[in-house]
């Protein structure tokens, strides 16, 4: 099983949410985060002091799936989050050697 | 004689106009500050309206407002307790115009200036002050710095007392309604604690961003509106003076914020809501002294040279270094200065005051008055403040400790945080108020 985590614009979350639910992905994790890449971060003024703001407001999508369909889900997220833009984000995999549904104790891919 | 009853309504309503500007300061200046002290920011504003209602009913109108003790420097204790106010003969009946107003109303009115002019210097210390050493402070610096400053400026010999206060009387420099009674007074006193109080944790280096703009628009708005009540107000009547009060407040602080805007779009490229709203007040302050001396033309020149001024002026911390948190100085001892003087040079005989200024050619006798009295002001109130301070810095300490600071004086010292943020927050509930302090308590 792989975990796929996806830093994307927090407005495409809902173009990748649906992208993801027409694949057969049921369920992802969904949290606010922030940071920057080469994107780097903005300028604020407030009564003539300039501040950098460096870290820009992003959206981090968790999905966990079979192996077999790892590089279908990374592909649904790169191309459903994509503007073309700097600041589109990132979409990695990583290996899980365990998942457990709390509810009924199923393990390992029935627990997707 | 009865008084007045168009002229008491005018004045009861007008003074709690001004009362409401104390909670509009609170959200103008707990906007400003990060999320970690709003709370703390707004409680320096209330602590102040509590402290000061109770000092000025003790003794404070009496040392303001009480016949002069001498030199016109300050009152006696004729009114402590408001002693024989409840059935006194009207204040400032004019005979076929006007049978005056009561005492009281007069009390009530002028306590409410000393309560935001103590509020106003809370934000020279945002984010680093122990709220009891700011208490302290607060009641300190009322009695021997406000009370007898507005004794100078604002008692007129025979209105409440037979002999009034030096400036008014004296010197006869033109302050309506405080620009250098309230507004130098604060801002030399934000900048003298400013210095005793020393840098926050961070000044000039990290970003420390008004945490909700929001709440300073709407504060800068309640201020406005309360404004009417501290301007118009002063006319101490519902006739003339006080609509020419009015429409001079408009104008000067519609200019103002204009100037303000134009000023940060030429220099830094943006037009910002905080540069509107700080515009908005520093065209108040600098009106406050000029609405009964100028015509609308000149309340608008007023408020449009304290506009760019104070744009300008609220850069000199970062300059010299000295960490006045949210501009007390940059707004209101510069817009208080700019104000008082301007009188000099804008002021026509035309005007309630009716005086003229250099302009107009009354030659430079207003204005000289004009700079002795904020002169005065600004270094009495800046040389008391920095003592008062420093005792109270040497003695039970006035900044909180550097950890606390960090963390957020809310939490802190007021064991209370302005939002929850968050819905993992591990909360709990248990009825131990009352058991050791909330520190300890959350420490357990």
């Amino acid at each position: 099983m792989k975990l796929i985590t996806a830093v994307i614009k927090p407005f495409k979350l809902d173009d990748v949410k649906s992208a993801l639910e027409s694949f057969g992905v049921h369920g992802i994790t969904v949290t606010e985060a922030s940071g920057y890449g080469r994107q780097k971060g903005h300028t604020e003024v407030y009564r003539g002091a300039e501040y950098t703001v460096d870290l820009v407001p992003k959206v981090r999508v968790e999905v966990l799936v079979d192996d077999a369909d790892s590089d279908d889900v990374i592909e649904v997220i790169t191309k459903s989050a994509q503007t073309g833009r700097i600041g589109d984000g990132k979409v990695w995999s990583t290996p899980v050697d365990t998942v457990v549904r709390v509810r009924t104790g199923e393990r390992g891919v029935d627990a997707l | 004689m009865t008084p007045s009853s168009g002229d008491t309504a005018w004045v009861l309503t007008s003074a709690a106009l001004v009362l409401l500007m104390t909670p509009g300061l609170a959200l103008f200046y707990g906007g400003m500050v990060r999320a970690k002290s709003v709370l703390n920011m707004m409680m320096m504003s209330f602590g102040a309206l509590g402290l000061i209602s109770v000092l000025w009913v003790l003794y404070g109108y009496s040392l303001s407002f009480g016949n002069d003790a001498g030199g016109g420097l300050v009152g006696n204790f004729d009114f402590v307790g408001l002693k024989g106010l409840m059935s006194a003969a009207p204040l400032g009946g004019v005979a076929g115009e006007s049978a005056g107003i009561p005492p009281l109303a007069f009390v009530g009115f002028q306590a409410v200036f000393a309560i935001i002019t103590v509020a106003l210097i809370s934000g020279a210390i945002a984010d680093r002050a122990k709220f009891s050493a700011w208490m302290v402070f607060a009641g300190v610096w009322a009695t021997v710095v406000y009370f007898p400053v507005a004794h100078w400026v604002f008692a007129f010999d025979g209105y409440t007392g037979e002999v009034g206060g030096w400036i008014a009387n004296d010197l006869k420099a033109i302050d309506f309604a405080g620009g250098t009674a309230v507004h130098i007074n604060a801002g030399a006193a934000g900048l003298a604690l400013a210095l005793v109080l020393g840098k926050r944790i961070g000044f000039g280096k990290e970003a420390m961003r008004p945490h909700n703009l929001t709440l300073v628009m709407i504060g800068a708005g309640l201020l406005w509106f309360g404004w009417f009540g501290f301007n118009a107000g002063s006319a101490l009547g519902a006739g003339n003076t006080a609509a020419v009060a009015w429409i001079n407040t408009m104008a000067a602080t519609a200019a103002a914020s204009l100037a303000w805007l134009a000023t940060e779009k030429i220099r830094d490229g943006h037009a910002t809501s905080l540069g509107a709203a700080s515009g908005v007040v520093a065209g108040l302050v600098a009106i406050t002294p000029a609405c009964s001396s100028v015509n609308a033309v000149g309340a608008i020149i007023v408020g449009a040279v304290a506009g760019v001024l104070c744009a300008l002026a609220v850069a000199l911390k970062f300059k010299w270094g000295y960490d006045d948190s949210l501009d007390v100085v940059g707004v209101h001892l510069v817009g208080g200065i700019a104000g008082t003087l301007l009188i000099g040079v804008l002021a026509t005989k035309d005007a309630p005051a009716g005086v003229d200024g250099l302009l107009y050619g009354g030659g430079v006798d207003q204005l000289w008055r004009q700079a002795v009295a904020a002169g005065a002001v600004l270094v009495f109130s800046f040389v008391l403040a920095y003592v008062i301070g420093t005792i109270i810095d040497k003695t039970m300490g006035f900044r909180i400790p550097d950890d606390a600071e960090v963390t957020g004086i809310d939490l802190t010292t007021h064991a209370e945080s302005a939002y929850e943020l968050g819905s993992v927050s591990g909360s709990g509930f248990h009825t131990g108020a009352g058991v050791g302090t909330a520190k300890e308590r959350v420490d357990a």
